[in-house]
């Protein structure tokens, strides 16, 4: 407005829609493009169908977990213990399916079909502790999950002495690590499939309604009646279901049980969730987004990597990027705030 | 389809339906609630009949938030029982109260601003077909219960970009969304214009005729004459007693309210108008929520401003304060121009301002009585010296101050969370004192106190005044403006409608300029 004078017309209607898109679609579309036109120019090996397939199979993990994350996030928590889901997933997976490919060797999926319902549900049982807590022992998800994330790391490692459990059978590792179909590895596919499940609960059940209801208000959910203290529960429950699939998707790809795989997964999760849009406040946030804010941090790390940027400089580069997003979607925010008034 | 003794033969083949008429929608007897040091309500007996408005009148604390609270299910009676169409009622929570066709409209919104507006008045009842949400029914009967209700709203927005009025009538349509046979609104005309009163006038009387008992708290007299039949009067968590609606005028229901006559609750001050303090020349805010606005206060009166909620009285002193963008316009205080100052400056200057919400915006609820009054004034010379706090000056400052106040408990160390309402105010009121301040600006001095506390107040105002300083006083309880101001600004949608002078200052003349004029 300010700038009327200075500005020829035609330059001007071109930011006018800049500012029109920004305002639509938000920053992450804009950086996501912006990154992959960057490193198309940087590298010549980076828009390759074989790359681009590599980034979305490193980045399916992280997909899997974040949609997780997202839907404690909308409930106004958030998950610090993923991490440890995916140890403790990993490590009973392994243990149950060594321990029964070593008893009955040529029934390898026998062994799958014992270890991986363990894993499962060890993963699950984390979920469920930091649910009973939060919703009804009412503790701060911070306290509750940083503590799970401690109990479940010490149970992983106590579990292993530390070290990888081997012994898993090859079928496991062919079928679910390198696997797939279309040139996509499986763990793309279980990505994609459960990022259309948790798109379907959110927009079209009641559960996933009540999530953005008790994440906006707990107080306006309660009063209509809806079930805040089960929604609660359900929501950290979901969350370590979904990340438990992932780390049965991990342990195929090392094709061994490993306790520290997901230490850093708590922070980048949340941070995928936050690049989306996902409001640390609760009830907003949306599905396509999350899965784009996970591939980003993918496309970053694999560009960076084929364009030779230096891995200490990598870490500086995607903290500025996650405070840069945040700030430009609270400008966003503002700038919409303004309009409707 | 709400007659209760057909709904229950209808419903219940073998249960014996009570006669006819007499039948109480609602009874409670012996009902109480106690919190740790409060009696929030003791030993109410309450009944509603069908096809009734029955109204609750009371001060801020009464009880009729407790009371509105328990019938609604969102709150559990200590004693006591409730009965409902006769038979002994005891609510899980507002689920259950809902599926008797028990509903509340409160007056904090239960609304998740994330959500649309048809998402909203589906929550916790959402169509669904084969285990999914139907969105498009859900959109269809929004659509059709907000045409049914008059209500001029699309259904697909979202609740965050409604104005506060418009959020109302989604409350009210939610209330109105299953089978109704009692509902429960408190103060629901605080932000609707006069058509949107209008239009909710006419659903209650629509409601009273299919045989809807309805519950109705409202602080402004006008309404009790003209929609309600019943009146109960509460204080201090007692029923005080049960009067015909067009029977009970303005001074016994004060005197009612507040225990004591009208006389005595209001002190009389010696106003004497001199220099003019604060003059606000066509103030309007960046936010566009003050529009135009031009006031002066004089030292030695009390100016009230009233309005309804969101009408810009508060939002006016706040851009004064520093507290939001100045657009347009200048504010000249004590003679200087000071438009767009910050806070700080402000306070230095003699300006002090009581904010409204003491929990938000006025104390530090963890700490000491001692150190959120010397707040303010902690960078002071009296209460800090070059590197070390002076702690004996600001406790024998505060010590005195509160003694004034009457503070109880008279612990200073105690921390400020622990008071009651009424004390937490005094603290409140404590801060303001710590400096030399010319102008007191008071929003909302009496929300949620007891009646002595608020005697007290009112009496601190007229002191205040008397000695010289300027008050301004801004004020959603109309006795107080009634009954305090010398001069008094009526505020509508962000622009003054007009100024009343001394005798002028009536309920009637005030009340007709709260709403749009009639188109």
């Amino acid at each position: 407005m300010t700038m009327q004078h200075a500005m020829p017309s035609e330059q001007q209607a071109k930011t006018q829609i800049l500012v029109r898109l920004f305002l639509s679609i938000g920053v992450l579309p804009i950086l996501l493009v912006v990154a992959l036109i960057l490193f198309s120019v940087l590298s010549d090996n980076f828009f390759t169908f074989g790359n681009i397939a590599n980034v979305l199979r490193q980045t399916s993990y992280l997909t899997i977990v974040a949609l997780g994350q997202m839907i404690v996030m909308l409930t106004a928590g958030f998950d610090l213990s993923v991490g440890s889901t995916l140890a403790v997933t990993s490590v009973t997976s392994a243990l149950g399916m060594a321990g029964m490919a070593a008893a009955y060797p040529d029934q390898p999926w026998l062994a799958i079909a014992v270890g991986v319902p363990i894993g499962f549900l060890c993963g699950l049982a984390l979920g469920v502790v930091n649910g009973l807590g939060v919703a009804l022992l009412g503790v701060s998800p911070f306290i509750v999950t940083l503590g799970m994330a401690s109990v479940g790391f010490c149970a992983a490692l106590y579990l292993t002495s530390g070290t990888p459990v081997r012994g898993i059978p090859y079928e496991f590792a062919d079928t679910f690590g390198s696997g797939g179909f279309w040139g996509l590895k499986a763990p793309v596919w279980v990505a994609l499939i459960l990022a259309i499940a948790v798109y379907v609960l959110l927009n079209w059940t009641r559960l996933g309604r009540h999530f953005y209801a008790v994440g906006g208000n707990l107080k306006a959910a309660a009063l209509s009646g809806v079930h805040t203290r089960l929604t609660l529960f359900l929501a950290y429950a979901v969350c370590a279901g979904l990340t438990s699939i992932a780390g049965l998707l991990l342990t195929a790809r090392m094709e061994t049980g490993e306790a520290n795989i997901g230490t850093s997964m708590p922070l980048q999760s949340i941070a995928a969730c936050v690049i989306a849009g996902v409001s640390l406040r609760g009830g907003t946030g949306n599905v396509p987004y999350v899965v784009l804010g996970a591939v980003f941090f993918g496309v970053i790390e694999n560009g960076m990597n084929v364009s030779g940027v230096s891995s200490y400089l990598q870490i500086g580069v995607t903290g500025a990027i996650l405070v840069f997003a945040a700030v430009a979607d609270e400008f966003r925010r503002r700038l919409i705030g303004r309009k409707t008034l | 389809m709400i007659a209760p003794s057909s709904d229950a033969i209808a419903q219940q083949p073998g249960a014996v339906p009570t006669s006819g008429a007499g039948t109480l929608l609602i009874e409670t007897k012996g009902l109480s609630k106690h919190y740790p040091g409060v009696d929030a309500l003791v030993d109410v007996d309450f009944d509603l009949r069908p096809g009734e408005v029955h109204a609750l009148f009371g001060e801020n604390g009464a009880g009729k938030s407790t009371l509105i609270s328990i019938l609604a299910g969102a709150n559990t009676p200590t004693r006591g029982e409730i009965r409902f169409r006769g038979e002994p009622l005891t609510l899980a929570d507002v689920g259950a109260a809902r599926a008797r066709g028990i509903s509340a409209v409160f007056q904090e919104f239960s609304l998740v601003p994330q959500l649309t507006v048809a998402e909203n008045l589906f929550l916790g009842d959402e169509p669904v077909r084969r285990g999914f949400l139907d969105r498009r029914n859900e959109l269809q009967r929004a659509r059709a219960l907000l045409e049914r209700l008059g209500f001029p709203l699309e259904a697909d927005r979202r609740v965050q970009t409604l104005s506060r009025a418009e959020q109302q009538m989604v409350e009210i349509a939610k209330a109105f969304r299953g089978d109704l046979s009692v509902l429960i609104l408190d103060e629901p005309t605080a932000s609707l214009t006069e058509r949107e009163t209008e239009s909710l006038f006419a659903l209650i009387r629509q409601a009273k005729a299919r045989g809807v008992g309805i519950i109705y708290i409202t602080h402004r007299m006008v309404e009790l004459r003209r929609i309600a039949d019943r009146v109960t009067v509460l204080r201090d968590g007692r029923k005080v007693g049960l009067v015909d609606a067009q029977a009970a005028d303005e001074a016994t229901l004060i005197q009612m309210m507040s225990g004591r006559p009208i006389s005595q609750v209001f002190p009389k001050v010696n106003y004497a108008p001199a220099r003019t303090l604060l003059s606000i020349e066509r103030l309007t805010t960046a936010d566009n929520n003050v529009r135009d606005v031009s006031l002066e206060v004089r030292a030695g009166e009390i100016v009230g401003i009233a309005g309804l909620v969101g009408c810009g009285k508060s939002e006016t002193a706040r851009a004064c304060y520093g507290l939001a963008r100045v657009a347009k316009g200048r504010v000249m205080f004590d003679g200087r121009d000071v438009t767009g100052w910050k806070t700080r400056r402000m306070l230095d200057a003699g300006f002090s301002y009581l904010p409204p919400d003491r929990h938000k915006e006025g104390l530090v609820l963890a700490r000491s009585a001692i150190e959120n009054t010397s707040l303010p004034a902690l960078h002071l010379p009296q209460f800090s010296g070059n590197i070390f706090l002076k702690r004996r000056q600001e406790k024998d400052t505060v010590s005195r101050l509160a003694t004034q106040l009457k503070l109880h408990p008279l612990d200073l160390q105690r921390e400020m969370g622990a008071f009651s309402g009424g004390n937490q105010q005094k603290v409140l009121i404590a801060k303001m004192l710590t400096r030399d301040v010319k102008l007191f600006v008071f929003d909302e001095p009496t929300v949620g106190v007891d009646v002595s506390t608020r005697v007290a107040i009112y009496r601190l105002i007229a002191d205040l005044c008397e000695a010289g300083a300027g008050v301004l006083l801004i004020s959603s309880d109309l006795p107080e403006v009634l009954h305090l101001c010398n001069r008094a600004y009526v505020m509508f949608r962000g622009a003054v409608q007009v100024e009343l002078q001394g005798s002028q200052i009536t309920e009637d003349r005030v009340l007709s300029h709260f709403f749009e004029r009639a188109a």
